[in-house]
């Protein structure tokens, strides 16, 4: 049960996607070409796909996290840090270079591949190769704080 | 480049139905519908068990367009003028980006700023300003 929810939701998303025009990244690209202004070949959409997504959000979030826990769930995962590591700058960083690249950021690319297109699976499987090597220098470096202080000399 | 047509009725619904989905995955799991959080924990290590569940979405995201082209018959346009180098220089970048900084469009852009977070709008407007900058680098440096 939980897991056909979950699928509906995830279809929502997808559909949502297809909607708005973001599961195309010649519209992305041409949103954050913000030097084809004067040309008149910048296209708006994508900031109203944001203020639609974020106005019913802020108003749905107020109502849900009111509630005693959620539908399949004990409680709510709710991140709550508040402060600015380098990793919140650095990360977003990356990705925005990545996103100005091929107009794909996650969500879009995984919607794409339903579109049979194989530019997406290429992206996907990128994208899925610097997940992992992300997670996996996360892990490195938590074990190598435990680590460091016992051959500090030696890395 | 592609020209794309200004679309801001289809845009703003499109954007309501990402909204109802990230508030019904509140509702349902008590989770923040970060699509990158989600696909980064297909693969190990796992932490908990909700590997089925991030599955089942992400399958609900690739079957969205499958029911659009049967509803209606077609799709909507979808231009990707990137080649396979661009392609996988790109999905690298975005894949190790939105892990390292904890999120992407959807948990930053949607769920974060709708949660007033101070983190997310940090996040946002840096990969904002670097993909504007990238296009711009590209399309006007020449």
């Amino acid at each position: 049960m939980t897991i056909l929810v979950q699928f509906a939701i995830g279809l929502l998303f997808g559909l949502g996607l297809v909607v708005s025009g973001m599961s195309n990244p010649a519209k992305v690209l041409n949103f954050l070409d913000l030097g084809g202004i004067p040309a008149g070949t910048w296209d708006a959409s994508l900031a109203f796909v944001m203020a639609g997504a974020v106005a019913v959000t802020f108003v749905g979030f107020r109502h849900v996290l009111k509630l005693a826990h959620p539908l399949f769930a004990e409680r709510f995962s709710v991140p709550t840090r508040n402060d600015i590591d380098p990793k919140i700058v650095v990360g977003p960083a990356i990705f925005g270079v990545g996103w100005g690249l091929a107009g794909f950021c996650p969500g879009p690319a995984l919607t794409a591949l339903g579109f049979g297109s194989t530019s997406a699976v290429i992206f996907v499987a990128a994208m899925c190769a610097g997940m992992v090597l992300a997670r996996f220098i996360a892990k490195l470096q938590s074990s190598t704080r435990i680590a460091a202080p016992v051959h500090p000399l030696e890395s | 480049m592609v020209a794309t047509s200004f679309t801001p009725i289809a845009s703003l619904l499109g954007g309501v139905l990402i909204g109802l989905s990230a508030v019904l995955l509140m509702w349902a799991t008590g989770r923040i519908a970060g699509i990158s959080g989600i696909a980064a924990r297909l693969f190990p290590p796992y932490e908990d068990r909700e590997f089925a569940g991030r599955l089942a979405f992400v399958a609900g995201l690739i079957a969205a367009p499958v029911l659009v082209r049967l509803v209606t018959g077609s799709l909507p346009a979808q231009t990707i003028a990137a080649g396979a180098p661009v392609l996988i220089v790109a999905g690298v970048l975005t894949g190790f980006g939105t892990v390292w900084g904890s999120g992407c469009t959807s948990g930053h852009g949607v769920c974060g700023l709708s949660r007033l977070s101070v983190r997310s709008l940090v996040a946002t407007l840096t990969f904002m300003a670097t993909g504007i900058a990238t296009v711009f680098v590209i399309r006007h440096w020449s």
